[in-house]
């Protein structure tokens, strides 16, 4: 048995006054994690939970066995990282938004690591955040979560911008960090054959598909 | 200075102009003169009501009666700032602090430097000055920051996902709007003079002062009002802005915009 990362007990959540998530029962264990269901099914707000972005209305949410209501938010956010299903970057260069969570706690960030990791060459760092395509910024997203260097990370359909290539290249990232340095990820994707690629365990947040 | 003596007449003959003005709305159909009327019509009852009042203040001559006005007018103010103000959550105490303060801080100044002396008719016009000018600076300010929040809620939550606090997360916001309640005055004192006569310098050289006593008085209170409209800006933002998050450095779901 493997200690597990986040558990939900009795999880319901709700968006705009709607009941979202209903009643959930969830252990997310160590290594990969996939997170699929149709859309609107609630994989982003059950994500927004883990790292507290949002708390659920009733039921607890458990880190490393305890309580997030009882941890540090910002600590909590800096070890289980969330990047977002949509870009949304700072203003400034491509090294100030890698930059940034680094330096709300006082570290500096290997701003070329961080982009090589993520698929980018360091070629981006000095280039204007607002001028990237999607698929780039989807990367500086994914880099600036890097250089936090989490111990668990939160990802929001992470590739869906990306060419196959491209897309491979972050694949192989997130397994070597899952197999060489033990991070932890919960990856949401519409992509079965990535569930299957990155995925020990495949999470279903399909109404129907409960348990 | 020599005080001035209007008679009631002198007054409705300046209304020709505002009538020559509705004339001319009817003429070219453009709907104002409605307005225009009602403008009118509340201008001189209110204007009245607190010319009555100002006076019954001054013949007393006791200060407890200016610091009740001065209370009723930052309360009045709080409430009108707040309902322009819908969007920002809890904002009523951000806007009642910052006219507070505003209003406290600059006739504790003026008395303690000596600007005016402790009578009714400089701290009532002063104090009401301050109080209504703080009153749109902080209503123009949050209601930007609403806007600006709730169209930046997505870099919001993404800044807070990476260990931001709301503060730091909110700081680009907070000085954006802050900037947008103040520049109107800002821009006003910049170009004072130049492009428009402020209303305290025309009242004083009609009321038949020395230009340079005009321009000292104008001064005086273009200054007093600069320095307590960016504090009552200042407080109401960097206040205001906490009601957008809980205590966990969450972005709280915003209500749908109204109106
Ligand atoms: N900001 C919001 N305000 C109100 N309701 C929202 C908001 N965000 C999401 N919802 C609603 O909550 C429900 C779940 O949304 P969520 O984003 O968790 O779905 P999802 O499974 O991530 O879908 P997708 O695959 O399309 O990203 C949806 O019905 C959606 O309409
Ligand atoms: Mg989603």
């Amino acid at each position: 048995m493997t200690a597990g990362v986040f558990a939900l007990e009795g999880v319901c959540a709700s968006r705009g006054g709607r009941s979202v998530l209903r009643d959930l029962d969830l252990e997310i264990g160590e290594g990969a994690t996939a997170l699929v269901g149709p859309s609107g099914a609630g994989k982003s707000t059950l994500l927004r939970l883990l790292n507290r972005l949002a708390d659920p209305d009733r039921g607890t949410v458990r880190f490393a066995g305890r309580d997030v209501c009882d941890l540090d938010p910002l600590e909590l956010r800096r070890r289980a990282c969330l990047v977002p299903q949509l870009p949304a970057l700072l203003p400034g260069t491509v090294a100030d938004n890698v930059r940034y969570g680094p330096e709300l706690c006082g570290n500096e960030a290997d701003v070329p690591h961080s982009l090589e990791l993520a698929g980018l060459g360091r070629s981006y760092a000095e280039r204007e955040a607002g001028r990237l395509s999607v698929g780039e910024q989807q990367r500086v997203m994914l880099a600036r979560a890097l250089a936090l260097e989490p111990e668990v990370l939160l990802l929001d359909e992470p590739t869906s911008a990306l060419d196959s290539r491209t897309e491979a290249g972050v694949e192989a990232t997130l397994m070597r960090l899952v197999h060489e340095h033990g991070v932890s990820v919960v990856v949401v994707t519409h992509d079965s054959g990535q569930a299957r690629r990155l995925a020990r365990r495949t999470i279903d947040l399909r109404p129907e598909a409960a348990g | 200075m020599t005080p001035v003596d209007i008679t009631l007449t002198e007054v409705a003959a300046s209304l020709a102009l505002v009538a020559i003005a509705a004339a001319v709305s009817l003429w070219r159909r453009a709907e104002l003169e409605g307005d225009l009327a009602v403008a009118v019509l509340r201008s001189f009852l209110q204007l009245t009501a607190v010319g009555y009042v100002i006076q019954a203040i001054f013949d007393s001559d006791s200060l407890w009666l200016v610091a009740l006005l001065l209370a009723g007018m930052v309360a009045v103010g709080t409430f009108t700032a707040r309902g322009r103000a819908r969007r920002v959550p809890g904002a009523l105490r951000p806007i009642a602090f910052a006219l507070s303060a505003a209003a406290g801080v600059t006739l504790a100044l003026v008395l303690a430097l000596d600007v005016f002396p402790a009578e009714p008719r400089y701290l009532v016009p002063v104090g009401g000055m301050v109080i209504g000018n703080a009153m749109t600076a902080a209503a123009v300010a949050l209601n930007r920051l609403g806007d600006e929040v709730s169209a930046q809620a997505r870099p919001l939550e993404a800044t807070l996902a990476l260990g931001a606090t709301s503060h730091q997360a909110a700081r680009p916001l907070v000085t954006g709007s802050l900037r947008s309640g103040l520049i109107p005055l800002i821009d006003q004192t910049k170009t004072t003079g130049v492009v428009a006569f402020p209303g305290t310098l025309v009242g004083a050289l009609v009321a038949g002062a020395e230009p340079i006593d005009a321009v000292r008085l104008q001064l005086i209170l273009l200054w007093l009002l600069l320095g307590s409209v960016a504090l009552a800006g200042l407080i109401a933002t960097s206040l205001g802005y906490r009601g957008f998050f809980t205590g966990a450095h969450q972005l709280r779901e915003m209500r749908p915009a109204e109106e």
